[in-house]
C-alpha cells in the first residue's frame, strides 16, 4: 500500500486519505462566459503528469495540497493550502 | 537410493516418517519433502501431465514446475517438491482417472494429440450449445485437485511488520546484502522461500567441500547478527508501492513495510527442449543437486549431462562425488567457447567421462518403466537454419538412466518487474537484467546477472550498502564487480524434432511445434502467444518455460529477445492459499445511543450509511405493511417518536460563520434571526442537489445545523475544505456522533413535551421553525420545531450519553397519549404525504433544484453560492424534466406501481417514479415522479409502465397531498 505524507501527521498509509480533486482556480462567476464556466465545472485534465491536488487526512480532517506525478505514481511534495 | 550421509543435509535420519502415496506405504525422514522421500524409495513416476497424461517425474524440485501435484485429504494441489514430509501423510496424484498414476487411462490422450492443436479452446468453442459438453469432458479428463466444500474454516491471522531493509532471497548475494546493510546500522528482514537459507550455495558445490564451509561461516555471521531477522520457509508474494511486501509463511501473511528493498531472488533454471524431455529421469541439473545435498537422494546413478555453462560441470562433479558415474557430458557449445570450465572438465576427464562438444540431446529414449534408458545425441549447429539444426544423420545413442540439463537460467525478476524496473537483455550473459531500478529498490546476485561465487558476495555487499543508505543508514559503498567469464545461459538450447514431444511448457504440455504454429497463425506478440498457446499459463506461470517461449518467438520472427520482451509477472509469485489471503470481515456499523432500546422494542433494521436504523417495529401477529401503517397513523392521530440521531450534526462559530453558510447553501442565513431555523439546500458546482438539512442560529456567530444521514461525512469534509480554501474566519465541528437526536411528532407532541420542560411551548413563544435551548427531563437540549413528517413536532438534540434517558422519559411522558416509536418506513410515508423530497431517492446525480421545483430555496440574488452560476445558466434553458406528485384513484386495485418504474409519454421514456406508497390517511396510492417539464400540470395524466409491461394512468396532483395549508403547524384559533 502506498504511503502518503500528511503535512501535520507525517507519513501514513494511503487508505487514511481521501482525494479531493484537482486544485483549480475558479473564474469570476460574474465575468466568466457560460462556456468558460462550463469548462471550469466539467473539464478535467487526466493526462499523466505533475498534478496539484487536494487531499484530506480523514482521521484528523486535515486538508492539504499534494503535488503528484501521476505518470510515475510519485508524491513529489505536500503542503498546507496557502503555504507554498 | 538414499545416499550415505551427506554433509550439510537437511534430513534427520534419526526421525523416520511413514506415509502413503497412491495407496502404497513408504518411509522417509524428517526434513524430506514428499518428492525427495518418494525418490528415496525408488519411485520416479510422480505424476501425470495436464493434457496428455504423460508420465512425469521430478523436473525442477524447486516449485518452478508442477509435475508433482498431490491431493492430501481436503487440501488440493499440494506441490510435492516443496511440501515438507510429515508422519502419516496420505497423498494421491491429482490428474489421473480410472486408476493410479501408474495405470492412468488418460495416457491414451497422448495418441490423439494431433487432434488437440494449439489454440484448441479458441478453435473448438465456436458453438455455445456444445459448451456444457466440453466443460464436462474437460473437468473429467484434465483438472487439478478436488475441492472439499466441507473443509473447516481456517483462521489465518495477519501481522504487520516493519524493517529498514528487506532482503528477498537468502542465497550468497542476499546473505551478503543483509550483512552489508546491517553493518551500516539498518534493521534487516531476510526472507527465503526454502526451509533453510543458503540458496544455491547449499547445493551447487561442484564436489568441493570448501563451498559448504564458506556457506556455514557466512550463515553463522547472519544468524548471530542482532540486526538481521531471518524468515525461512516464507516468500515475498509480490512487491507493492513504497516498499511493501506480503511475506507468506506457512500459516499466515506478514505485511512488511520496508525502507528499501534488495531483490536477491536468484535465477530459475530453464530446461532444454528435445524430444521426450519430460520423461521421468530428465531433470534440471539443479534439481539433482538439491536432492543430493538437502535430502541425501540421487535419483540417477549414471546420468548424461546436457550442458552449456559452468554450473553443468559442477553438477557432474557433484554426481561423481557421491560415488556415482556420469555417462557423458554433451555440451551445446564448441570447446573453445566454453570458457572457464577447463579445470572442472579436467577433473571429469580424469574420471573417464566422455565429452561431446557442439552436440545436443535430440531425444530421450524411454525404458520399460517409462524412465530414461538412453539418450540420442547429434552434432548441433544452434545458429544455422531457422530453428538451429541437429544433424539427424549422425545420431548416436548413449545409455544412461537420466539426463541432467544445465543450459541456462532466467532471473527470478518477478518482484523487480512489479516494482517498475526497466529491464534490458544482456547478450553477454543471454539474460534480462535490471537497467534502471526504481528508487529504493536494489538487485544483486543472479537476478542482477552476477553468477561468479566471489562476485555474488561483492554484488550483495554493494546492494546491501546502497539499500541501507537509501533507508537512512550510512553511505553507499562502491564495490567493483568483475564481469562474467562466460555466459551462464545458452541462446538456443532447443531442437526442432520431426516427431515432436519436445516440451517447452511442462504444466500445459506445450510443444515446440505448438508455438511455431501459433506464431504462424499470427500470434506473434509475446503476450498473445502466451495466452493462445497457454505456455506459461499453468500453475507455475512459466517459471520453467518463459525464457524458451521468448527465445522461440524471437528466433522465428527474426527479432532480438529484447525486442520480443517478457510477459508481465503479476503477484503472487507462488499461489497463495485462499485461507491466507482471506481476511476477517471488517464491516463497521454505527449504532445510535438508543440502539438497544430499539432492539428491545422489536426493531427490524435497515442500513443507512454505516448506521443501523429501525425500519419499523415488529408487532406480534402483524404484517410489515400493517406495522408501518399503524406507526404512521399514530403520528397523524396522536404522537410518535423517531430516533434521528443518524443525521449529520455540525456546528460552526465565528465572525464569518453566516457568510460561510450563505456560500455553501442556496438560502440566505445572514438575515436568520437568533433562535430561528431555515431549510438548507446544498448543490455542487454543476448546480446538482447533493444534500439538505436545517440551519439553526443559536447566536449571532454560532449556528447548529444538520445534514442527511448519508451525507454527513462528505458534507463535513467538503465544508472543511471550503473553509480552508476560502480562508474564512469560522470554526467547524462535527457533532454527529456526539449528539443524540429524536423527533417527537404528532398533534399530541406538545402536551407530551410540556411535561418534561419548563420552556414555553406555546405557538407564539416557540413557533414553527424556531430553535430553542433548554432542558428536557433535566437534560440540556437543543430543540427545533420541524415539520418533516407534516405534524406539530420537535427535534430534540442532546449529548449522546443522555440519548437513552431522553427516549425513556419521552416514552413515559407520552404513555397516556399512546406514544409510539416509529421507524424509517413510516417516516418516509409521512414525508411523502407532505410532499417532502429525500435527496438521493427523489433526486439523482444530475437533478437540479429547478427540476424539483425548489426555486423558492434558491437565492439567486446572493453574491455567491456553490452552484449558483451553473443554475443561472440552466435557468435560461428549458427544463429536461420536473418532479411531480401523482395519485391513483381511490378504487385502484391490482398491481401497484413501484419506485424506479418508468413514466412513458408518447411511447418514449419521460421519467421515472421516485417514491410511491399507499397513504392510509388519504386512502389511495400517492407518489412522486419525474415527468417531462410542461406536462406536469395538475389534472393531467401520467402513464406509468409496470413490471408486467402494462401501463396505468395516474393523476398528476399538487403537493403536499396532506395538509397543503400547513395548518398542522399553526395553533388552532
Amino acid at each position: 500500500m502506498k504511503i502518503m505524507t500528511c503535512p501535520i501527521n507525517g507519513p501514513r498509509p494511503v487508505s487514511e486519505f481521501v482525494y479531493g480533486g484537482a486544485l483549480r482556480e475558479m473564474p469570476d462567476p460574474n465575468s466568466a462566459s457560460d462556456a468558460q464556466w462550463a469548462h471550469y465545472v466539467f473539464d478535467r485534465d487526466g493526462a499523466p503528469g505533475v498534478k496539484k491536488e487536494w487531499w484530506c487526512h480523514a482521521p484528523s480532517n486535515t486538508w492539504f495540497i499534494a503535488e503528484r506525478d501521476t505518470a510515475r505514481d510519485v508524491v513529489l511534495r505536500v503542503h498546507l493550502y496557502g503555504e507554498e | 537410493m538414499r545416499l550415505p550421509k551427506v554433509s550439510g543435509e537437511w534430513i534427520d535420519r534419526s526421525r523416520p516418517f511413514s506415509f502413503r502415496f497412491e495407496g502404497e506405504s513408504f518411509q522417509g525422514f524428517a526434513g524430506d519433502t514428499l518428492t525427495s522421500a518418494l525418490l528415496a524409495n525408488g519411485v520416479s513416476l510422480l505424476g501425470r501431465s495436464f493434457k496428455y497424461h504423460r508420465p512425469r517425474g521430478v523436473l525442477s524440485f524447486a516449485n518452478h514446475d508442477v509435475n508433482v501435484m498431490l491431493q492430501q485429504g481436503n487440501e488440493p494441489n499440494v506441490r510435492g517438491d516443496v511440501r515438507p514430509l510429515q508422519d502419516g501423510m496420505d497423498v494421491k496424484v491429482v490428474n489421473t482417472f480410472f486408476g493410479t498414476v501408474k495405470s492412468d487411462k488418460g495416457r491414451c490422450l497422448g495418441l490423439i494429440s494431433r487432434l488437440l492443436p494449439v489454440g484448441f479452446y479458441y478453435k473448438a468453442f465456436h458453438t455455445k450449445a456444445l459448451f456444457p459438453l466440453w466443460e464436462k469432458l474437460f473437468r473429467f479428463t484434465t483438472g487439478l485437485g478436488e475441492v472439499d466444500f466441507s473443509t473447516p474454516h481456517a483462521r489465518t491471522p495477519k501481522t504487520y511488520d516493519f524493517c529498514d531493509v528487506l532482503v528477498i532471497g537468502a542465497g550468497p548475494s542476499g546473505l551478503s546484502a543483509a550483512l552489508s546493510a546491517a553493518r551500516q546500522g539498518a534493521d534487516v528482514a531476510l526472507v527465503d522461500e526454502n526451509a533453510r537459507p543458503g540458496g544455491s550455495a547449499v547445493y551447487q558445490r561442484g564436489g568441493d567441500p570448501k563451498t559448504l564451509e564458506a556457506l556455514t561461516a557466512l550463515l553463522a555471521r547472519v544468524t548471530e547478527h542482532p540486526k538481521i531477522r531471518l524468515f525461512s520457509g516464507a516468500y515475498a508474494a509480490g512487491y507493492y508501492k513504497d516498499h511493501w511486501a506480503p511475506i507468506i509463511e506457512e500459516k499466515r501473511m506478514v505485511k512488511m513495510r520496508a525502507g528499501s528493498v534488495v531483490i536477491a531472488s536468484g535465477a530459475i533454471e530453464q530446461s532444454a527442449v528435445f524430444r521426450n524431455n519430460d520423461l521421468p529421469g530428465v531433470m534440471l541439473a539443479s534439481a539433482c543437486q538439491r536432492l543430493i545435498y538437502r535430502h541425501g537422494v540421487c535419483p540417477v546413478k549414471n546420468p548424461l549431462l546436457l550442458v552449456a555453462n559452468q554450473e553443468g560441470y559442477r553438477a557432474a562433479l557433484d554426481v561423481l562425488a557421491q560415488g556415482l558415474s556420469v555417462a557423458a557430458i554433451v555440451d551445446l557449445r564448441p570447446e573453445n567457447e566454453a570458457r572457464g570450465v577447463q579445470p572442472l572438465a579436467e577433473k571429469l576427464r580424469t574420471a573417464g567421462v566422455p565429452f561431446f562438444w557442439e552436440h545436443t540431446v535430440v531425444e530421450a529414449l524411454p525404458g520399460a518403466n517409462s524412465s530414461v534408458q538412453a539418450a540420442r545425441i547429434a552434432p548441433f549447429s544452434p545458429l544455422s537454419g531457422p530453428a538451429g539444426e541437429a544433424d539427424f544423420a549422425r545420431v548416436e545413442e548413449i545409455a544412461c538412466d537420466g539426463i541432467l540439463m544445465s543450459v541456462g537460467w532466467a532471473g527470478a525478476a518477478h518482484l523487480l518487474y512489479q516494482a517498475g524496473t526497466q529491464m534490458r537483455y544482456a547478450p553477454a550473459i543471454e539474460q534480462f537484467v535490471p537497467a534502471e531500478l526504481p528508487e529504493g529498490v536494489h538487485a544483486c546476485g543472479k537476478v542482477n546477472g552476477v553468477y561468479g561465487e566471489a562476485a555474488r558476495l561483492l554484488d550483495g555487499e554493494r546492494a546491501g550498502s546502497a539499500a541501507a543508505a537509501h533507508a537512512g543508514f550510512g553511505e553507499a559503498r562502491s564495490v567493483e564487480i568483475p564481469p562474467e567469464a562466460a555466459s551462464p545461459s545458452h541462446p538456443w538450447p532447443i531442437v526442432r524434432h520431426p516427431n515432436g514431444k519436445n516440451f517447452v511448457d511442462f504444466d500445459e504440455d506445450v510443444q515446440f511445434q505448438d508455438i511455431a504454429n501459433a506464431i504462424q497463425e499470427g500470434f506473434d506478440n509475446i503476450e498473445l502467444l502466451k495466452r493462445y498457446s497457454t505456455s506459461g499459463m499453468g500453475p507455475s506461470q512459466g517459471k520453467h518455460s518463459n525464457m524458451n517461449l521468448l527465445r522461440i518467438l524471437a528466433r522465428l520472427t527474426h527479432k532480438s529477445p529484447e525486442v520480443v520482451g517478457t510477459t508481465t509477472a503479476r503477484p503472487p509469485y507462488h499461489p497463495v492459499p485462499m485461507a491466507i489471503l482471506a481476511g476477517r470481515g471488517f464491516h463497521p456499523q454505527r449504532h445510535t445511543p438508543i440502539h438497544g432500546r430499539h432492539a428491545k422494542a422489536g426493531a427490524v433494521w435497515r442500513e443507512a450509511a454505516l448506521w443501523q436504523r429501525p425500519e419499523y417495529y415488529r408487532v406480534a401477529g402483524k404484517e410489515r405493511e400493517d406495522c408501518i401503517r399503524d406507526e404512521a397513523l399514530a403520528v397523524r392521530q396522536g404522537v410518535g417518536i423517531i430516533d434521528v440521531g443518524t443525521l449529520g450534526k455540525l456546528e460552526i462559530w465565528g465572525p464569518q460563520a453566516a457568510e460561510f453558510l450563505e456560500r455553501v447553501y442556496t438560502a440566505r442565513y445572514a438575515n436568520l434571526k437568533v433562535g430561528a431555523s431555515r431549510y438548507a439546500l446544498m448543490c455542487d458546482e454543476a448546480g446538482v442537489i447533493i444534500d439538505d438539512g436545517v440551519v439553526a442560529r443559536l447566536a449571532e456567530e454560532h449556528f447548529y445545523f444538520t445534514t442527511t444521514t448519508s451525507g454527513a461525512t462528505s458534507v463535513y469534509r467538503e465544508f472543511s475544505r471550503l473553509l480552508t480554501e476560502w480562508k474564512m474566519a469560522a470554526t467547524l465541528v462535527n457533532h454527529t456522533g456526539a449528539y443524540a437526536a429524536l423527533n417527537l411528532a404528532g398533534p399530541n407532541s406538545r402536551a407530551v413535551l410540556q411535561k418534561l420542560t419548563t420552556l414555553d411551548l406555546s405557538g407564539a413563544a416557540f413557533p414553527y421553525l424556531a430553535a430553542r435551548e433548554g432542558t428536557v427531563a433535566d437534560i440540556p437540549a437543543r430543540l427545533l420545531r420541524v415539520g418533516f413528517v407534516g405534524e406539530w413536532g420537535y427535534e430534540i438534540h442532546v449529548p449522546a450519553r443522555y440519548g437513552g434517558a431522553l427516549w425513556d422519559a419521552l416514552l413515559e411522558a407520552g404513555g397516556d397519549k399512546g406514544i409510539r416509536p416509529f421507524g424509517v418506513e413510516a417516516q418516509r410515508l409521512l414525508r411523502l404525504e407532505k410532499g417532502h423530497i429525500i435527496i438521493g431517492q427523489d433526486s439523482d446525480g444530475l437533478t437540479t433544484p429547478l427540476e424539483l421545483g425548489m426555486d423558492w430555496a434558491l437565492k439567486m440574488d446572493k453574491p455567491f453560492f456553490v452552484g449558483q452560476r451553473s443554475l443561472a445558466i440552466q435557468a435560461k434553458k428549458p427544463l429536461r424534466q420536473a418532479l411531480v406528485g401523482f395519485t391513483l384513484p381511490e378504487d385502484f386495485s391490482g398491481e401497484a406501481p413501484q419506485e424506479c418504474q418508468l413514466v412513458i409519454a408518447e411511447g418514449e421514456i419521460a421519467g421515472r417514479v421516485t417514491s410511491v406508497a399507499f397513504s392510509p390517511v388519504l386512502r389511495r396510492f400517492i407518489g412522486l415522479a419525474f415527468a417531462r417539464s410542461g406536462e406536469n400540470q395538475p389534472g393531467a395524466k401520467l402513464s406509468i409502465r409496470l413490471s408486467s409491461g402494462r401501463e396505468i394512468a395516474a393523476d398528476i396532483a399538487t403537493t403536499p397531498f396532506h395538509d397543503p395549508e400547513n395548518a398542522k403547524q399553526k395553533e388552532k384559533a
